[in-house]
């Protein structure tokens, strides 16, 4: 009786609800599993996983695997690799985007839309498709004073060069609605004062976007961080290719340290979540603006 | 919400700047034409070739529809390829991307801990899919693997090798996919449910209609725009799958997908350049599908 009169003094408690938090929860702790085990396996020596099967409760817990993946597969020198790359790349990508997206949505001219639908395209295809001629294009831009004689096959500047063109496409296309929603007015008093076009873009245009190239530059970084496609077709030297290809020398033909392997994993994963922890608001925004303009 | 105004943009005077916006536009348009569209082209071009990568390609390497014709009739992983991309599609469209949208749709009522589980689920999202790869030979693995280990424990000794057997490899890499695919959907979808006019809801519940069916009569009507965008990512994530597959075995052996054969044909000792890019021409084919309906959308909105 009491708990009748109880539960209408308080917000009932609808069974829809308790439903629908069991669902969430029950739904979040699949989500979480795989990557838990993965820190729970790294953690633990590969002798105790022998003695006592993987799922059971540990003997012993530490470090050991992730001090044996980081010297054993090299991977500062993978780190650094993947930084070569990605650092220039998300630069490059957000300087070139910005001046196109400039271009393309606060000036009128013929093509304008063209180029905008072109490079959104060229986005959306499967890298696959272009791969083969790619692979040939970049065996054959010769430079004398690199160490193969080749400009972009098995060189860093090559993988950075495909990753800019064709992470241009997204960006273009975020940064050149988000330009559209600019005042005119601020554009138009900077043109009266006699302001360039290059000074525009780079006095008024980049400040005022401010915003969304932060957004992008979360976005980009963790797309080219976890590129694996590009760097393995277009890398041949395995000490040039990024830390997602370095986890591959973790696994040996005949026999696969599974305690390494998840260290290894791990570690490689590090970077992204933690630029995402960090960053959620600003990733979130540069996906969000990609698609609910469109 | 979408501003379709007519903006004024200003016309320019001075030559300099027409010849600064023609560098800005030109120098990126031409990489773009170099890099992306002219292999496209190429793609077409060397798959009427017998080419193998050796010398310049000549007149004697033209072959014809030959290598569509092997491709079609004799290969034997062509059409298993098609299967496996068409699951990928499937599985994503009939499970993966309504997961997504279910739990956007439930995230965004006004719930306790909504940032916590968003976070959760989005976080696969932010991992490289070839660590996404290892971190599920983890739950996989024949003998070592947590699946096994755990239904072993219940007195089944089958001991399944999830991703080594071609029956079922498919359908545990598909898994794999999701657990990501399901947080991208995810946050794009609570994107446009923000966006949704909080009247529009009120207006069906003050008619008394339930969430249900304010949810498919009101709600999902009015994002169109954001549906499309989703049915689009889905498909071309479909068509792009390759690096869960290449991890685990090259995208062979039931997991072979138009993406791997493309590079195993042609990106190897094989150097079948001709019949790998008779492959890549099927998977720009298929494309160009949802690509050209996705933009013939955009364009019709930005005119």
């Amino acid at each position: 009786m009491s708990a009748v009169v109880m539960a209408r003094r308080r917000r009932p408690v609808r069974p829809a609800r308790v439903g629908l938090h069991a669902f969430l929860m029950v739904m979040a702790a699949l989500w979480l599993f795989p990557l838990l085990w993965a820190v729970y396996t790294s953690l633990r020596p590969i002798g105790d996983t022998i003695k006592h099967g993987f799922v059971s409760w540990p003997g012993t817990i530490n470090l050991e695997n992730y001090v044996n993946a980081w010297t054993q597969a090299d991977l500062p020198h993978f780190y650094l690799n993947t930084l070569i790359v990605t650092i220039p790349g998300v630069i490059l990508t957000l300087a070139v985007a910005s001046m196109v997206a400039f271009a393309v949505s606060r000036f009128k001219w013929r093509f304008s839309l063209f180029v905008l639908l072109m490079f959104t395209a060229g986005n959306l295809l499967p890298p696959q498709v272009i791969i083969v001629p790619l692979f040939w294009l970049y065996q054959w831009v010769p430079m004398p004073i690199t160490d193969n004689g080749l400009l972009l096959y098995d060189q860093f500047i090559g993988v950075i060069l495909i990753h800019v063109v064709f992470q241009l496409g997204f960006s273009i296309f975020v940064l050149s609605s988000y330009m559209r929603t600019l005042s005119q007015e601020i554009i138009d008093s900077a043109l009266v004062d006699g302001a360039s076009v290059f000074r525009i873009w780079w006095s008024v245009i980049v400040p005022l976007c401010r915003p969304a190239l932060a957004a992008l530059a979360t976005l980009l970084f963790t797309w080219i961080y976890n590129d694996f496609f590009w760097a393995l077709v277009l890398m041949s030297t395995g000490a040039k290719r990024p830390i997602t290809s370095a986890l591959n020398n973790l696994q040996a033909e005949f026999f696969i340290n599974y305690n390494l392997l998840a260290a290894g994993a791990v570690l490689a994963a590090i970077p992204t979540v933690l630029v995402f922890v960090a960053l959620q608001r600003q990733f979130i925004r540069g996906l969000t603006l990609g698609a609910t303009k469109g | 919400m979408l501003y379709k105004g007519r903006r004024r943009r200003f016309s320019l005077t001075t030559g300099g700047d027409k010849l600064v916006l023609a560098l800005m536009v030109g120098i990126p348009v031409a990489f773009d034409v170099i890099l992306i569209w002219g292999p496209t082209l190429a793609s077409i071009g060397l798959s009427l070739t017998n080419w193998r990568g050796i010398g310049p390609v000549t007149g004697d390497n033209f072959v014809g529809l030959h290598n569509y014709k092997i491709l079609f009739t004799q290969y034997l992983l062509f059409w298993p390829a098609v299967a496996h991309n068409l699951f990928w599609l499937a599985f994503f469209l009939g499970i993966a991307t309504p997961l997504g949208i279910l739990i956007a749709v439930l995230l965004d009522r006004e719930i306790r801990g909504s940032r916590i589980y968003q976070n959760v689920f989005f976080l696969p999202v932010v991992i490289s899919l070839a660590v996404v790869g290892f971190i599920w030979e983890l739950q996989y693995a024949p003998s070592d693997g947590f699946i096994n280990s755990v239904i072993g424990l219940t007195g089944h000794q089958s001991g399944i090798d999830w991703l080594g057997d071609p029956r079922i490899n498919i359908w545990a890499v598909l898994v794999a996919a999701s657990w990501r695919h399901v947080g991208y959907i995810m946050i794009l979808y609570l994107a446009g449910l923000k966006s949704v006019d909080p009247t529009l809801r009120e207006a069906a519940a003050i008619d008394g209609a339930n969430a249900g069916q304010t949810f498919f009569r009101v709600v999902f009507p009015a994002m169109a725009p954001i549906n499309v965008v989703i049915v689009v990512v889905t498909i071309i994530e479909s068509l792009r799958a390759f690096d869960i597959a290449y991890i685990i075995n090259h995208g062979t052996n039931g997991l072979e997908l138009l993406s791997t054969l493309i590079t195993n044909n042609s990106i190897s000792e094989a150097n079948l350049v001709g019949f790998g890019s008779a492959i890549a021409v099927v998977l720009l084919v298929i494309s160009l599908g949802p690509i050209v309906f996705y933009l013939s959308r955009v364009s019709r909105e930005a005119a």
